[in-house]
């Protein structure tokens, strides 16, 4: 276990905990904003990979694919927000049972739609490749992962630091009631988070599709993780869920290298904790 | 859909065809055989269910759901890929729709599941898919109405084990799924390469879906000769690509799951020349599989897995039964005992039962290779046979008994003395 | 007062219509009722939290699993649990149960609201994790394999024999929870449940209150554990997957929370979609994600609250025809 060894397994990591970063950015949003715990966000990561696919199956364009499967799904979530979650108001319980009620329709429909078989969304040959740096390989497509995640980053936070919108979403997630008492739309705030969170899973799905492929099961397999992400950098954070989802993925990665026996207890166990010690997270706010 | 859709529909005629059925039998023309059949129809495992099925169901079509006299009614549930749901969908095969023979079960743990059902209702248990090498091994015994007609996790392992030796691969770093089909396939490997002076130098054990490959590939040991994988569902497609991007340069050889033409249409060209090992290619070259292959795929779309080629067998094997006894099932322990001496030809080859109810069979090691097969336009992934063991039984190179009174392969057995 | 006697009364009855009338139907449907009735126990327990407390919890498979597991290690271990000390094991279970609610609910109780659902899906996920990697004590994936079910003068085997047994086992634990949520403990945790804050100045120690419902659900939520082993002889770490926590909230609220049968109709109905609906059709997912989403979205008091919503719309629209009279009466 030399040096080279934590290098490779930092940037392994840090590339997992990128994509994290994708889909726990956009739950921790709309929890934020809504305090909605949304069990499908899931779904969307799968079904953005589904939609890549048939794009792809038809036009062979895996950079026309990003787009329309996140615009895609950022439609489903929208009419779900407007149509079903809106009229729920403010009850959490029922609001996470109507989501994991959509998680199963979303399954089964998944299942008519592209079959069970498992696929793979192949990027564009040049990704596939690696560069080689004093002898460690660094998958190109690893890379591109990390970039995207920290361009989207920064656009998330320029939008949120800059823009008019930006600035609505901070006072709705600070206080809802306090922003519709100075004339914030909160509701306009929330189906535009809403969108927002589900073209971020959806755009994951995507991205994640051309490394963890894509197949019945998979939206289950990926929400835990998210919410990892989220309880451990805080809800409704931004630079929590940045910081959250590095975490989490340094902490997936060098559990399994180092510990593989436990690693299941070693992922969720310390959440409980965090949760225990700050109920709103590291970064969150009550 | 459509399909169990219909067969359900038939299933609830078939009731009001029992008395008809019974006059039939007076008549010397034969019975209704019930068959249930228990597979994941919804879920994860769904499409491995629609394999199975459809595998079992394109024999029936074939035969015009007539064995030897019999009209067969083939009954389908849905068992979600959970192992208690399965027991009670079995229950109801047994008790509601009073099945002659029970078939099916995906997971070892179904497997597990589903065997003592039979014992307690008495009713014959059929495995085309669950591995568990117990099932035929250890725990024979306590089942004594089941048959396998698959295969058992370990039995492929014992002739690559060899195979590995004669390649001139000495040291070999195991890379497999950390359950118990994992341990079984991984272990008879393990033993099989150390019987012939090989070592296995270590074994990593990424947890069952694992989904980034990231913290497993750097540890591999640089000095090994060769990397075996035992990957199933989506890992297999995940692994190789990961392999490859890491700029891994050594060979690599896998478990049948790695390869199974389940996953290898959707996998890329990172894994040309990997070597894998079981009963069944959908490359085999010989006419009956060329014609069951092509018209496999006319009808599905997609080529025939292994989960469809043990069901189309397995409908084969209980054919040649009932046909034996003239469209009559002859009862349970009658019906168990001449399916378990049965020889026949098959799709993968002669098949005859051992004593412990698990069949010999050949055993093929596969090389995955770029190529146009049995006429078809475009060049495709095929996992091309390159050599074959004939007439393996579970116990592969090893005695019987010295094999049963070591414990089953496990995480820990055999033990890794080579390690470290 | 009298209202509640016939509520009372209409459980008792159906009840006994249960015990009538299941055996006479075939052995698939009888082992699906004494399937449903054993995971009801489960869903009675969370409604303890969810109904009468407040606390919607999304880990309760955790304390099935652990009465699951412990019957079927002790079981296959020891053979301990197959004759009469079978009830020995249920004893165990409960204790069981409640142990880990014990040590659950000292880190669940600390945050309320969505943090507890988010908490308590966090704890479920660790046993479920223990269950499915621990293979040494749990068998991992494979699960454990029960193979008999025990023996004590009643042969249990017996699909009808063990409904009974089932039965008995929800009748008493029903009247357990339905005694204690009239009792002026289950009073006060009906009072933290609508203002903590208020009970809290009362002089209440609300903390106290909690954990202790919390235990007790655990308790219960073993012993239908171990009854829930025994029903289809295997316990795997499916039986602790998320869904099965999230099914036994959905059943609780489809049927209506805060009334302890509620749950058993939602148990009722989701199993005979699950388990029956699917031998008949192919879709019936769809079926059960539609009767989830529109529970929700139409019936917020869930089945049970059904009466009363008719009750109050008859008062309402008499109400309205009484006044449409007034405005129609000649001045």
């Amino acid at each position: 276990m030399d040096a080279r060894f934590w290098l490779i397994q930092a940037f392994n990591g840090i590339s997992y905990g990128a994509l994290l970063f994708l889909v726990g950015s956009g739950l921790s949003l709309i929890f934020g904003v809504m305090r909605i715990v949304n069990l499908s966000h899931g779904s969307y990561f799968l079904l953005g990979g589904y939609v890549a696919l048939s794009v792809i199956w038809s036009t062979g364009s895996w950079l026309l694919a990003i787009p329309v499967a996140a615009v895609t799904i950022a439609l489903i979530g929208l009419a779900m927000e407007r149509i079903f979650l809106r009229s729920l108001g403010f009850d959490p319980l029922r609001q996470v049972l109507l989501t994991v009620g959509f998680a199963f329709l979303f399954q089964q429909a998944a299942l008519d739609i592209w079959t069970g078989n498992n696929f793979d969304i192949n990027p564009p040959e040049a990704l596939n490749r690696s560069v080689v740096l004093g002898g460690l390989y660094f998958p190109l497509y690893r890379v591109f992962m990390i970039g995207t995640a920290l361009a989207i980053g920064i656009m998330l936070w320029l939008a949120m630091e800059r823009t008019r919108m930006g600035a609505m979403v901070r006072a709705t997630v600070d206080d809802a009631q306090m922003a519709r008492g100075v004339g914030i739309d909160t509701s306009r705030v929330s189906m535009f988070i809403f969108a927002l969170g589900a073209f971020l899973a959806a755009l994951g799905g995507v991205i994640g599709g051309g490394f963890l492929s894509v197949y019945p099961g998979l939206d289950f397999e990926i929400l835990p993780l998210a919410f990892a992400v989220v309880i451990i950098g805080g809800m409704g954070s931004l630079g929590g869920a940045a910081i959250g989802a590095v975490l989490v993925g340094l902490a997936d990665n060098f559990g399994k290298a180092l510990f593989p026996e436990i690693s299941y207890f070693t992922l969720y166990a310390p959440m409980a904790l965090i949760l225990a010690v700050k109920p709103t997270g590291l970064f969150g706010r009550e | 859909m459509k399909h169990s859709i219909r067969r359900r529909l038939g299933s609830g005629l078939a009731a009001g065809g029992v008395a008809l059925a019974a006059s039939t039998a007076a008549m010397g023309q034969g019975q209704e055989l019930r068959i249930g059949y228990v597979a994941p129809i919804t879920g994860i495992f769904a499409q491995q269910g629609k394999d199975m099925v459809d595998g079992f169901q394109f024999y029936l079509d074939e035969v015009k759901n007539d064995f030897g006299g019999a009209k067969v009614q083939f009954i389908v549930e849905d068992e979600q890929g959970k192992p208690d749901t399965a027991v009670t969908k079995a229950k109801k095969l047994i008790l509601q729709d009073k099945i002659h023979i029970l078939v099916g079960g995906l997971l070892a743990t179904t497997g597990y599941a589903l065997a003592p059902v039979s014992t307690a209702d008495k009713t014959v248990y059929v495995v085309p898919i669950a591995a568990a090498d117990d099932l035929t091994q250890r725990d024979l015994a306590k089942y004594p109405y089941m048959v396998r007609t698959g295969w058992s996790s370990s039995q492929p392992s014992h002739p690559f084990g060899q195979w590995a030796c004669e390649q001139g691969y000495k040291k070999i770093v195991t890379i497999g799924a950390d359950y118990a089909f994992g341990h079984e396939v991984v272990g008879g490997f393990q033993r099989a390469f150390e019987a012939c002076g090989g070592q296995i130098i270590q074994k990593i054990w990424p947890p069952l879906g694992a989904q980034d490959f990231g913290p497993f590939i750097p540890t591999i040991k640089q000095d090994a000769d060769a990397i075996f994988s035992l990957m199933v569902g989506p890992m297999s497609l995940r692994f190789p690509k990961q392999l490859a991007a890491s700029g891994n340069k050594k060979p690599v050889i896998g478990g049948g799951t790695s390869y199974d033409e389940f996953v290898l249409p959707s996998m890329g060209d990172e894994v040309l020349g990997h070597v894998s090992v079981l009963q069944y290619s959908a490359a085999l070259d010989t006419p009956s599989n060329a014609e069951f292959v092509k018209r496999y795929r006319a009808k599905y779309g997609k080529v025939p897995s292994y989960y469809s080629e043990s069901n189309y067998t397995t409908a084969q094997m209980i054919h040649k039964v009932i046909a034996d006894n003239k469209g009559q099932f002859p009862g349970q322990e009658e019906f168990v005992k001449q399916l378990a001496s049965l020889k026949i030809d098959t799709i993968r080859g002669p098949v005859s039962i051992d004593d412990m109810r698990n069949p010999v069979q050949n055993i093929y090691i596969k090389k995955v290779e770029k190529k146009k097969m049995f006429g078809y336009d475009k060049n495709e992934l095929w996992n091309t046979v390159i050599k074959t063991y004939p007439n393996v039984n579970q116990f592969g190179q090893f005695k019987k008994d010295e094999f049963l009174a070591s414990p089953v392969y496990s995480r820990d057995f055999p033990p890794c003395k080579h390690c470290n | 007062m009298t209202s509640q006697r016939t509520k009372v009364l209409a459980v008792v009855a159906a009840l006994v219509a249960i015990a009538i009338v299941i055996p006479s139907t075939n052995s698939f449907v009888i082992l699906l009722a004494t399937r449903a009735l054993a995971f009801a126990i489960l869903v009675m327990s969370l409604d303890i939290l969810l109904g009468y407390t407040g606390l919607p919890s999304l880990g309760q498979a955790a304390y099935l699993g652990v009465g699951a597991y412990l019957t079927a290690i002790l079981a296959t271990r020891y053979q301990f649990g197959l004759g009469y000390d079978f009830w020995l094991v249920i004893l165990l279970g409960m204790l069981g149960g409640a142990a880990l609610a014990a040590v659950f609910g000292l880190l669940a109780m600390r945050a309320t609201g969505v943090y507890f659902l988010m908490i308590t899906l966090a704890l479920g996920q660790c046993v479920w994790g223990l269950a499915y990697r621990w293979n040494s004590l749990t068998g991992g994936d494979n699960g454990i394999n029960l193979r008999v079910r025990p023996q004590f003068g009643l042969n249990l085997a017996n699909e009808v024999t063990f409904f009974y047994l089932v039965l008995g086992f929800f009748a008493v634990s029903l009247l357990a929870m339905y005694v204690l949520v009239r009792s002026p403990f289950g009073r006060s945790l009906a009072g933290i449940r609508e203002r903590e804050l208020r009970m809290q100045i009362l002089g209440y120690n609300t903390w106290l209150h909690k954990y202790i419902a919390f235990i007790i659900a655990g308790a219960f939520g073993g012993l239908s554990g171990v009854l829930w082993a025994h029903t289809a002889g295997i316990v795997s770490p499916e039986n602790l997957v998320l869904t099965t926590s999230v099914d036994a909230l959905l059943m609780a609220v489809l049927g209506g929370a805060g009334t302890l049968v509620g749950g058993v109709i939602g148990a009722f109905i989701v199993f005979g979609l699950r388990e029956y609906l699917s031998t008949v059709v192919p879709w019936w997912q769809y079926v059960l994600g539609g009767v989830y989403v529109l529970t929700i979205l139409y019936l917020p008091t869930g089945l049970m609250g059904i009466p009363a919503r008719i009750r109050q719309r008859r008062a309402r629209s008499k109400e309205a025809i009484e006044e449409t009279k007034l405005a129609s009466v000649p001045s």
